[in-house]
């Protein structure tokens, strides 16, 4: 099949693979503890089911999706609920959100499954439906909540081509793979089932060509499975050929518009972790309460791929590992790449997650030297998007950040090559985000000044209205009272009195 | 477990300025080495001179300006602007050339603009352009190439104390001549054809005798470096191109008095401006187009200046007047963004 | 000859310039929506003008210098120093500081329901009715601190704002050894 070449990228990153690559899926243990963060997808945070003290079986709704873009929490195992509260969620800022503790019970039952193996019978609207209800998102770190991805069935444009990702670019992370080389028959059912919602004529599963075992199970079951539309292929190992818009511009030369998504050149891109849990939750009909990770780096002893209840604390999935070793410098959840450090193991695992990386100094760098900028240009050959960092760089060190907006800053998607690149070891990706948060901000107090504007011109003219009230009625009174003789009024206001006098002395 | 945090991405860096420099200085060391071979010593005396001074005026600037040390010398490069300058001086230059010459780059066209990164000029070819302007003599006094020398001198010579100032002189005037360049350019106002200028035992089969020698070893680095991915092939394709181009129109036109584009290709700082001056990342367009359409540029104004501007060799000034030219380039020439026509 | 030509040539010019003057001439004053579409909106008086728009007329007529608004910051005078091409200054601390933006509170154990405050507000961003609680919408308080004063009880404070999740900034990271006395 034939493949197209995104610019840049890094071939030669380091792959880090062997630690896990051969590890087989086990099952994590039912922790004492499941945290949910209520805001773990795109869009809209969910809004609680329960109250603390009910009783919940796995599986079971405890949060409601918000609007549209957003998606519902299932129960991770049957327990009781101990708080809804603020805890420390996985998220950069180190911020804390409102989250849904539960107490397992040990037990763990199920709610019960609710399979459609015969799919084919219903309309492609209500397994929409029924993937939301089943509060599935894009298990591949994005968690965009994927029935509103699949909501293609009023798109102007038909979609033609299905993606599955199975190109897990980051070092470290081999929970992709393993899920293709052990339950590739259930991920090419789940392919079956997206090709029916989304009416695309192929589906491309692609990997990446450093496991080629993982490809020939693939291949093996693709064959088995007999759907003509669907083809796995093996695509070079460059980092970052995961990246959704790299990975269409390689197997299908097309570009995503800037500002558009896939949907809009007729292409559904999913990762194949997705893909399982779309058929776990068709065909099986359980909703999604667990996924695979990697637990790995120097800091554990034994790194596993694990299959985790969502909201398993970190801690618990460190005990299974055996523990930390002394090296542990680290503790990053995501790929070295684009993922995030956290502050302590406490946090949950979310929806998100695929990846722990418990990693020593020797393993990655935590402090680096800026020089100052010698524009040597690496940083633009290594971008994905073609993107020029230098200059977002200057304008973003100098606080110029309209220039650097212009220059579709916005456009970048923090894959990080530049800053691997870049001689003068400058923290490029920071300078990126920074802009990019600091412009949004912007953007909302513009707004709120915008709506205080308008505010301030609405009392000006109420007051003014008022005032103008006030004087008419003063000036319509003073007429008034030139229009009568005075003489008159004053008679009749003296025999008014006089006739209310009288009145009273009547009564006494 | 409670652990720092830090920002991603956490993977070590490939690339560091200090190993792009001494990049620069090991695909050199062919080039010195012809120096040496053709020309004598005398390079390594301007070397030593140009880096020693360079790295103490690094230090001083930056000692005033409060920025640290280590980081900034350790990074080579004010070296490599030292030996640039150095390999673009004659090689009996008197000791306060290269001396007054690194100064110049390193204080003047480097720290007083904002140090690394931060000027606009190529440092050594300022040097170079104030030098030439202000001693045009001294900056002339080029050693002839080996093959040449008379009979029973050596390179040697130039180093035995000669108290007899006549002495000194005589042996000067016996090793000295012009360069190829110089002697064309001559020439050629004298109404002389290149075919006659070309028999002057200067000129050898393809370019002047000697030089062509060294311009083919730079060569040779300037590929090395190109291999090491240190400097891609737009700025020193771009340069040759241009000026193979417009040297080669002209000389279709008249060939009588305009030399042939080998020529000029391959005398004079064509090759090492090519792949060492014009590459200098800090002052070079930003995108790749802008990068050779850079090198096409300064590759014809070269040619403009030697045929008709007043100096024989026209690397130094085409590569600064084309700097001025850079911001505009790169307002031109911005890369075409994935998902945008 | 060439005089005629001049002659003709110059009035027909002037016609032009006349015609464009009328056909093209915008009403209002561009420059002083500009110069208020850049200022912040708190209507606080801290310049010394009642309202953000005086001021951006002052600005605009020459009256009053571009680094006069604390709520503005610095990032407020390089906009409007941008805008009409001058040189950025520093802000006049006379008028007050930068400081985070910040919210009026009102404490309801102490409030009389004089509606004074309610008066005050340029934005009516405070709720209440005579002799009934007055509380303040956090979303529409601009941080102008007009209410302070007039409150007779003094029950009202200013407290930072509460911070989002969506609203969070990454931190700007340093430029480094560039920097004087890094080391």
């Amino acid at each position: 099949m034939k493949l197209w070449r995104f610019n840049g990228g890094l071939p030669s990153l380091a792959e880090h693979k062997n630690e896990s690559v051969h590890l087989p899926i086990e099952t994590a243990p039912v922790p004492k503890q499941l945290i949910y963060p209520l805001g773990q997808h795109i869009g809209s945070p969910a809004k609680p089911l329960v109250k603390v003290g009910d009783k919940v079986l796995r599986g079971q709704k405890i949060a409601n999706a918000q609007g549209v873009i957003s998606a519902p929490i299932h129960a991770g195992s049957s327990g009781t609920v101990v708080s809804i509260a603020d805890h420390l969620i996985p998220h950069p800022s180190g911020f804390s959100a409102l989250s849904i503790t539960i107490q397992t019970d040990g037990h763990d039952n199920s709610i019960e499954p609710k399979p459609q193996p015969d799919f084919r019978q219903l309309p492609a609207t209500e397994l929409v439906q029924l993937i939301r209800d089943a509060g599935l998102v894009g298990l591949g770190g994005a968690a965009f909540p994927t029935a509103v991805k699949l909501n293609t069935q009023n798109k102007v444009t038909p979609i033609d081509t299905l993606i599955l990702n199975g190109a897990e670019c980051e070092p470290y992370i081999s929970c992709d793979d393993r899920l293709l080389k052990e339950r590739a028959h259930q991920v090419i059912e789940g392919i079956e089932i997206l090709l029916y919602i989304t009416g695309a004529k192929r589906a491309i599963l692609a990997v990446e060509d450093n496991i080629p075992d993982t490809f020939t199970s693939i291949q093996q079951a693709v064959a088995q499975n007999g759907n003509g539309a669907v083809c796995a292929v093996q695509i070079p190992t460059i980092y970052p050929t995961g990246g959704e818009k790299q990975l269409i511009q390689t197997l299908t030369g097309k570009e995503v518009p800037s500002g558009n998504i896939p949907a809009d050149i007729g292409i559904v891109s999913t990762n194949v972790g997705t893909v399982y849990a779309v058929q776990q939750a068709i065909i099986e009909g359980k909703p999604l309460t667990s996924r695979i990770i990697t637990v790995t780096g120097e800091g554990v002893k034994k790194p596993h791929n694990l299959e985790v209840r969502i909201g398993t604390p970190i801690n618990a999935l460190i005990d299974v590992c055996q523990g930390y070793t002394k090296h542990a410098d680290r503790l990053i959840m995501g790929g070295p790449m684009m993922g995030f450090a956290l502050l302590n193991d406490e946090i949950p695992i979310v929806k998100a997650t695929n990846c722990i990386l418990v990693a020593s100094q020797q393993e990655v760098i935590t402090e680096k030297q800026a020089m100052p900028c010698i524009r040597c240009g690496l940083c633009a050959s290594a971008c994905p998007v073609s993107l020029m960092p230098q200059q977002l760089y200057w304008h973003s060190q100098s606080d110029q950040l309209e220039k650097a907006e212009k220059l579709n800053l916005f456009d970048c998607i923090e894959c990080g090559c530049c800053d691997v690149v870049c001689p003068s070891h400058i923290p490029l990706v920071q300078h990126f985000r920074y802009a990019k948060s600091a412009l949004k901000v912007q953007k909302h107090e513009k707004h709120l000044s915008n709506v205080a504007r308008e505010r301030f011109e609405a009392r000006e003219k109420r007051i003014a209205q008022e005032k103008a009230e006030r004087a008419e009625r003063a000036r319509k009174k003073k007429a008034a009272l030139q229009k009568k003789p005075a003489k008159e009024e004053i008679e009749a206001a003296v025999s008014r009195s006089k006739a209310k006098k009288t009145s009273l002395e009547e009564e006494d | 477990m409670q652990f720092l945090t830090s920002n991603a991405p956490f993977i070590e860096p490939q690339n560091s300025i200090q190993k792009m420099m001494l990049w620069v200085l090991i695909a050199l060391t062919p080039g010195i080495a012809a120096m040496v071979w053709q020309f004598g010593y005398g390079v390594l005396a301007n070397i030593i001179i140009c880096v020693t001074t360079a790295l103490t005026a690094e230090a001083v600037m930056l000692r005033l300006r409060g920025r640290p040390l280590r980081p900034f010398l350790s990074d080579l490069s004010a070296v490599v602007t030292a030996v640039l300058l150095a390999l673009a001086l004659p090689t009996l230059a008197p000791w306060w050339l290269p001396f007054i010459g690194a100064l110049i780059a390193i204080v003047m066209a480097k720290h007083l603009y904002g140090g690394l990164g931060y000027n606009p000029f190529n440092p050594a070819m300022i040097a170079f352009a104030i030098l030439i302007v202000s001693f045009p003599k001294s900056m002339t006094v080029w050693v002839l190439p080996q093959s040449l020398l008379p009979t029973g001198t050596s390179f040697l010579d130039v180093f035995t104390p000669l108290t007899d100032q006549q002495a000194k002189k005589a042996l000067i005037d016996a090793i000295t001549a012009a360069t190829p360049l110089d002697e064309m350019k001559t020439q050629l106002n004298l109404n002389k054809t290149v075919e006659e200028i070309r028999t002057s035992a200067v000129f050898g089969n393809l370019a002047g005798q000697g030089w062509q020698w060294v311009s083919i070893a730079y060569l040779i680095g300037g590929l090395v470096l190109m291999y090491k991915k240190i400097i891609t092939w737009h700025i020193p394709a771009g340069l040759l191109l241009g000026l193979f181009i417009i040297s080669f129109i002209f000389y279709l036109i008249e060939p009588s008095i305009k030399p042939s584009p080998l020529f000029h290709l391959l005398s004079g700082g064509a090759i090492l401006g090519a792949f060492f001056i014009a590459t200098d990342p800090v002052t070079a367009a930003a995108s790749l187009k802008g990068r050779f359409i850079y090198g096409l540029l300064i590759g014809m104004l070269t040619y403009i200046i030697r045929t008709w501007g007043g100096y024989p060799e026209g690397i130094a000034f085409a590569v600064i007047l084309i700097n001025m030219a850079v911001p505009l380039i790169d307002h031109y020439t911005p890369p075409r963004v994935y998902g945008h026509k | 000859m060439s005089s005629l030509i001049l002659i003709i040539l110059f009035a027909a010019l002037g016609i032009l310039l006349g015609y464009v003057a009328i056909r093209f001439k915008v009403e209002g004053d561009p420059l002083v929506d500009k110069i208020d579409a850049v200022l912040p909106q708190t209507q606080c008086g801290q310049c010394n003008f009642p309202g953000c728009r005086p001021y951006a007329q002052a600005i605009a007529n020459g009256e009053a210098d571009i680094n006069q608004c604390p709520p503005g910051g610095e990032a407020g005078i390089a906009a409007l120093a941008d805008l009409l091409g001058v040189d950025p200054k520093p802000l006049n601390e006379e008028n007050g500081v930068e400081k985070a933006t910040m919210v009026a509170v009102i404490d309801e154990e102490t409030c009389i329901g004089c509606k004074l405050c309610i008066q005050a507000c340029p934005v009516d961003a405070i709720l209440g009715a005579p002799k009934h609680m007055h509380t303040v919408i956090e979303a529409e308080c601009t941080g102008c601190e007009l209410c302070l004063p007039p409150c007779p009880v003094e029950c009202i404070t200013m407290e930072p704002v509460t911070q989002t999740l969506t609203l969070w900034q990454w931190d700007k990271p340093d430029a480094s050894p560039q920097k004087k006395g890094a080391s």
